[in-house]
């Protein structure tokens, strides 16, 4: 009843605490972080006058029930074999009764305490209210050290399946210098809930991560993804993500060079249909020389749906010869779909490289009658030329994805 | 092969069309019989790439005027993909590069599509894969090619190359091959052409579209046919480009000067 008062953006725009956040605090007392419970308490929701969610209203969210969910165990498809896969559902231990391969072991006691957070700082990312909100409702932390090369790819699974409330995941992983560990994240939703994930991951020196997010998500459903990723030199991120599907989809990829001199690269795909909003902003700061970022952000958005991307990237004068890429490409296939996508370059060093580029089109002509051409019937022509822009990235995705069928999944194909 | 007898398989009449508010063709006339190949010349802008996409029924060209029967049938009525599945084939004097689209899942959608039309079973991936591997010899490709994106990367010669496999493995009645020697260097060329004379036989009709007569050294007409402005200018056997040839193009202005000069006797 009390989301029902607040379900118009209106009644929410500008309220401290909000009674929404009340609501879910009260639900959630006692959770993980009772600084961030305060700090949310007192921290207005954000409203469409914040530059940061100008385009992105938080109705969908704030139309959900303000409880905790506690999901019931989903279907899901048998793991690849290479990989170990955890479910994570916000309350049990996802580590119970599983043998972790060599290489990776829990973080607990006085070191999670040490290390939690270390990376939000490093990011600028505390205080972003997804950030917050998640502090004050995670009850426990899936937390891991790495060492060595680690053969396994990790999945991380959760489905919120459809139930109502909110189901936050707070995940680390702290990998030693040379290091090097694949994992997967898949995030689903069949229902009008809220996943709120917040994973931090700090790379020592010459540590490689390579990360994939893979989120389809549900007509009511919401999803806040902050990826907070600190670099040692030498280090190597590779993060490639992909959602839609979502009422309210969200993605934060929060990255920093903290010498620079290492390697990151940020593939992402984003999908909006019906009057779904999917949104990424993505922060890559470089805090020392040599640092390099490669960026390919895709987006479609059909029916009423709208994208939003926006690429900060910020090079200080530590930050010699910087070579940053950027790209947004944007598929319109509607024509009361909307895309906003926005570089935000900042930059102050001069001896650097730094290019980005925005295109938004439509299916191109002359590609559907190549494929007409050939007898391949015009609807047909346009899902494997919109099959052949989704695949550029999630082809990209860890080996482990397949099981997931991410198009079908991301275009609501697949038969679940 | 010349045979008075065969069956007609494409009968274009007054043809006159305009991209835009362009009108480019301007009454052509072209009759096709089984197991012949013509060879449409003419400068650039004079209409013969115009005719060849007409043809296909690209959408950034009207047809204002005229006829044009294939198989019996009003060509100009059927969606681009029915004239596909129908056995009529454009290769492109630029092939499109598609991204993200595997070659092979192309071919096989293709040529799946293809077989329907003409009645026959769809190909399963393995019997398809058997098919394309064969087919891959007619222009001697590397399989590698399969396995990329729909002409993504390729060089002029393998795009030309994919197009005539498209070609071998869409088995069409009407080939309208579109500058098919353009951007080939001689071996490419010697590659592509062997692979239509190969293709082509007694029941089906090749029309080659080119601007020079290299291409008619290794494929030879029975029928060339010179357009200018939009129109056919004249028609005679493979005499006719090496005549073009020697003299040039500048008579066949001479003669389209004299033909504006009088327009009652066009058409």
């Amino acid at each position: 009843m009390v989301a029902a008062s607040l379900s118009t953006p209106t009644a929410t725009a500008g309220t401290a605490p909000g009674s929404w956040v009340s609501a879910l605090l009260a639900d959630a007392a006692g959770g993980a972080d009772a600084r961030a419970a305060q700090a949310l308490a007192q921290t207005p929701l954000p409203t469409r006058r914040d530059e940061a969610w100008r385009f992105t209203d938080l109705a969908p969210l704030t139309a959900l029930k303000p409880t905790l969910l506690r999901p019931a165990p989903g279907t899901h498809p048998e793991p690849a074999a290479g990989s170990l896969r955890l479910t994570l559902d916000g309350h049990s231990d996802p580590l119970a009764g599983i043998s972790l391969p060599a290489g990776l072991e829990p973080i607990t006691g006085a070191g999670l305490g040490e290390s939690l957070g270390q990376v939000l700082a490093a990011t600028g990312s505390a205080e972003l209210w997804p950030v917050l909100l998640n502090g004050a409702t995670a009850r426990n932390v899936l937390a891991l050290r790495v060492r060595g090369t680690v053969a396994t790819t990790l999945e991380l699974v959760s489905d919120a399946g459809d139930g109502e409330g909110i189901l936050p995941l707070r995940l680390l992983l702290v990998l030693e210098p040379d290091s090097s560990l694949e994992i997967l994240q898949v995030h689903r939703s069949a229902g009008a809930n809220l996943t709120s994930v917040v994973l931090e991951a700090r790379l020592g020196e010459g540590a490689e991560l390579r990360h994939g997010l893979l989120a389809p998500g549900a007509e009511a459903g919401c999803l806040l993804a902050t990826v907070a990723v600190e670099q040692a030199t030498g280090s190597r991120y590779s993060g490639v993500s992909a959602h839609g599907g979502w009422a309210l989809g969200r993605l934060e990829p929060r990255l920093v060079q903290r010498e620079g001199a290492a390697h990151s690269a940020l593939k992402a795909l984003q999908l909006a249909d019906g009057r779904q909003i999917s949104d990424t902003h993505s922060q890559m700061v470089f805090e020392g020389p040599d640092g390099r970022l490669e960026q390919l952000h895709k987006a479609v958005a059909d029916g009423q749906g709208r994208s939003v991307f926006n690429g900060a990237v910020q090079v200080p004068r530590a930050a010699q010869r910087t070579d940053a890429a950027q790209l947004s490409r944007n598929l319109l296939l509607s024509d009361r779909a909307r895309i906003d996508t926005k570089p935000e370059l900042e930059i102050v060093a001069d001896d650097v490289r730094c290019a980005h580029g925005a295109t938004v089109s439509r299916l191109q002509q002359d590609e559907l009658f190549y494929l007409q051409s050939r007898g391949i019937a015009a609807d047909q022509a346009a899902r494997l030329l919109l099959r052949g822009f989704c695949e550029e990235v999630l082809q990209e995705l860890p080996a482990a994805a397949s099981a997931w069928q991410p198009l079908a999944s991301l275009l609501g194909e697949e038969g679940r | 092969m010349i045979r008075p007898d065969a069956p007609v398989l494409l009968e274009i009449r007054d043809l006159t069309a305009r991209v835009e508010d362009q009108p480019i063709l301007k009454g052509v006339s072209l009759t096709i019989r089984a197991g012949e190949i013509h060879a449409v010349m003419g400068r650039n802008g004079s209409g013969k790439s115009t005719l060849s996409k007409v043809l296909a029924g690209h959408p950034a060209y009207t047809v204002t005027g005229g006829s044009v029967r294939y198989m019996g049938d009003d060509l100009l009525t059927l969606e681009p993909e029915l004239r596909a599945r129908a056995g009529l084939f454009l290769g492109f004097q630029y092939p499109v590069e598609i991204p993200g689209v595997s070659n092979l899942e192309f071919l096989r959608v293709a040529t799946n599509a293809r077989r329907a039309g003409k009645g026959e079973e769809e190909l399963d991936t393995f019997a398809f894969e058997d098919l394309v591997r064969e087919r891959l010899q007619v222009v001697q490709m590397d399989p590698a090619f399969l396995e990329r994106s729909v002409n993504e990367g390729f060089s002029g010669g393998e795009k030309k190359r994919n197009e005539i496999l498209q070609m071998a493995l869409l088995e069409p009645l009407v080939a309208v091959l579109d500058e098919t020697d353009s951007g080939l260097d001689i071996d490419a060329l010697r590659i592509v052409a062997g692979g239509v004379n190969h293709l082509a036989g007694p029941d089906n009709a090749t029309l080659l579209i080119t601007h020079y007569q290299r291409l008619l050294d290794v494929i030879t007409p029975d029928y060339v046919h010179v357009m200018a402005a939009g129109r056919i200018l004249r028609t005679g056997g493979k005499e006719l480009a090496l005549e073009l040839e020697e003299r040039g193009y500048d008579w066949v202005d001479a003669e389209l000067a004299a033909l504006e000069r009088t327009p009652a006797e066009v058409g």
